[in-house]
């Protein structure tokens, strides 16, 4: 009897045991960690809406899973390693911080492929992918040079890397050519998402007599700020809607949803490979949101006309003569910025008065 | 270049959430529990009084809302430690993934609607600032002057005692409970209605941390958690705005610096009780311990 009971329950387990492997090896399991959560609004909103266009597009083939609100540092390597162990066998990690815990734990998991969002740290099973959001910056950098009546722009940043001073130089270089006089300020939050703080820091700005803004963190709070106190600013990371027509008078949007379908089916018929791209406005990866009616016709229209010479590799963001903001020189004249130097990009160019960190 | 005043007036509105969240963990820990259930309590006061303010278009209903919610979600953690008598370190830690993980389940529908504006009071300052202002003061009374306050005391201090004088350690300390989740839920709600003015998922962001900072530093003193309070918020004000005026600010520095001073508070408490001096300011005798009368 002992034993019978010993034998069912052994068999019991072997055909538990062997249930998810049968079902491993017919769906592929893709992970995500995120840095903050889905309901942000913003960047991580924009990478789950990702998330969602290859469910609907792979349907039964694959089976997708998501840890929100990790922290960059330690915490993102047992996230990782988490999904990992879970038979994820294709895992996105979409923030900059989380470049090291990848490379780490992509060494312990050879099997298994990473993409890094935004790094720029490869190996044989990491791929990194990245978005020229300095493309959409140098387009609302037009409207905010055209719009500002304090001639005062002011920029939320999250951390003084490199994907982030690309944003302000080009941003601040695009409302410069159009408003000699115009003048930026900075705020560093240090932080992709504290609602408080970046409401703060919007309020910090206006005090200083800023009217219009742009943020590179990920909460909607500063837009909700603006509307408060008569400023405007712009959707950032995802369309923030809600706030149109003001204070969100147009945005970047962020679309993730043609990358992550073209890997995961790379993933799915075995063409997988390493390797670095960076796609901007002209591949619809960088969109620019609806410029609403609270600005006039013909700034829009200047706007638009940016964009499009931008789409069409007419025009590049950095084209020199640029200096930085020592006086050193950068680019000569005609002269346009080199990827390698925008993704190692730690300085600010000339006119920006504002300090850069250490 | 920067004025002074604005720069105060901007303290008073970054200082007055963690402000309600510390008087109301203040009193708890008073009572002789300690609970770390600040931040669960100051999301679901964020959340409640935000769509209480939402459906109703008064900031006023939104607040009542959000301490009632933070009370009773406090009261989970009430009958957890108080009745069942488990761990309060750990509960408390369960509250507050607890209360993120709720708040972000019920407040979808919320995400991109707005918050009514709220009424501004006397100088340019919303009441809330100056609730805020005026509860120091009686908690303070209540906690030195009065006949409950000293009760509270008694069972904070030494709850055998205070059981052996008659009175009722358990009911004292679901009241004194109760009390911080209302005062987190209004600090919670400060945030999602006054400051950032729309939900969004963990918009407290370590808010309920700071005030728990905050109660060590005053050492257990209502004005020391003013001082606190102004402290951290200062901080952060003072930061944001001398970088918007274009001064290069040791940001890391200063955002360490009410930790350091945190840490040096204790310092000097441990330092006072080796050294036999008074026991004033140190933390209550009996906190974090359960109580049970059979014991």
């Amino acid at each position: 009897m002992k034993r019978r009971t010993l034998l069912g329950s052994a068999a019991a387990l072997m055909a538990v045991s062997a249930l998810p492997a049968l079902a491993q090896g017919e769906k592929l399991k893709v992970g995500f960690i995120y840095v903050g959560p889905i309901g942000d609004g913003g960047w991580t909103y924009q990478h789950d809406l990702g998330r969602l266009a290859i469910e609907k597009e792979y349907g039964d083939r694959i089976e997708t899973s998501y840890i929100e609100s990790v922290p960059e540092g330690a915490d993102a390597e047992r996230a990782l390693t988490q999904l990992a162990l879970a038979g994820n066998k294709l895992i996105f990690a979409t923030s900059f911080g989380f470049m090291d815990a990848v490379q780490n734990v992509a060494k312990k998991f050879p099997d298994v492929k990473f993409e890094h969002a935004t790094g720029y740290k490869r190996a044989d099973n990491v791929a990194t992918y990245d978005a020229r959001f300095y493309e959409g910056r140098a387009v609302i950098g037009t409207i905010a040079g055209l719009m500002t009546k304090s001639n005062k722009i002011g920029y939320i940043g999250s951390f003084p890397i490199p994907e982030v001073l690309q944003g302000i130089n080009s941003a601040y270089l695009a409302a410069k050519k159009v408003n000699p006089e115009v003048e930026m300020k900075v705020v560093w939050a240090y932080s992709w998402f504290d609602p408080a703080k970046e409401a703060d820091a919007a309020a910090a700005l206006f005090a200083e007599g800023v009217d219009v803004f742009m943020q590179h963190t990920d909460s909607t709070a500063p837009l909700a700020k603006a509307a408060e106190s008569g400023a405007i600013g712009f959707g950032q990371a995802s369309d923030m809607a809600n706030f149109k027509p003001s204070p969100r008078v147009s945005s970047i949007i962020d679309n993730w949803e043609p990358y992550y379908i073209k890997r995961v089916g790379a993933a799915l018929d075995g063409t997988w490979k390493s390797e670095g791209v960076w796609l901007g406005i002209g591949d619809g990866e960088v969109e620019i949101g609806e410029i609403t009616d609270a600005v006039p016709a013909e700034v829009k229209a200047k706007a638009e006309e940016v964009r499009d010479a931008i789409a069409k590799g007419e025009l590049h963001p950095f084209t020199g003569p640029l200096k930085k903001q020592d006086g050193s020189d950068w680019l000569a004249e005609g002269e346009t910025a080199k990827d390698e130097d925008l993704s190692a990009m730690n300085f600010y160019v000339e006119g920006i008065t504002a300090q850069l960190p250490k | 270049m920067i004025d002074p005043l604005s720069v105060f007036l901007m303290l008073l509105g970054a200082a007055t959430p963690i402000l309600f969240a510390s008087l109301g963990e203040l009193v708890a820990e008073r009572a002789g529990v300690l609970n770390l259930g600040v931040e669960g309590m100051m999301i679901c006061g964020a959340l409640a009084g935000f769509a209480a303010a939402h459906a109703s278009g008064s900031p006023a209903l939104g607040f009542l809302a959000a301490a009632v919610g933070g009370t009773a979600i406090s009261l989970i953690f009430a009958g957890l430690s108080q009745y069942l008598l488990t761990n309060q370190v750990a509960t408390g830690l369960a509250l507050t993934l607890f209360g993120l993980g709720l708040t972000a389940m019920f407040g979808k529908p919320y995400e991109g609607t707005k918050a009514p504006s709220m009424p501004m009071g006397p100088l340019g300052l919303n009441w809330m600032i100056w609730l805020g202002l005026i509860a120091v003061p009686l908690v303070w009374w209540f906690l030195n002057r009065s006949r409950a306050g000293l009760v509270l005391r008694a069972v904070g201090e030494n709850h055998d005692a205070a059981h052996a004088l008659g009175y009722p350690v358990r009911r004292i300390r679901v009241l004194a409970i109760a009390f911080g989740g209302a005062m987190a839920g209004l600090g919670g709600a400060y945030i999602s209605i006054a400051t950032v003015l729309q939900w969004t998922e963990g918009m407290t962001a370590g808010a309920g941390w700071i005030a728990l900072a905050i109660v060590v530093f005053s050492r257990w003193d209502p004005r020391g958690a003013l001082a606190g309070a102004w402290l951290f918020g200062g901080v952060t004000v003072l930061q944001l705005r001398l970088q918007a005026a274009g001064v290069s600010v040791p940001v890391q520095l200063l955002s360490m610096a009410p930790y350091l001073a945190t840490i040096l508070v204790l310092v000097l408490i441990s330092a006072q009780q080796k050294f036999g001096r008074s026991a004033g300011g140190a933390a209550p005798g009996s906190l974090g311990r359960p109580f049970h009368a059979l014991r």
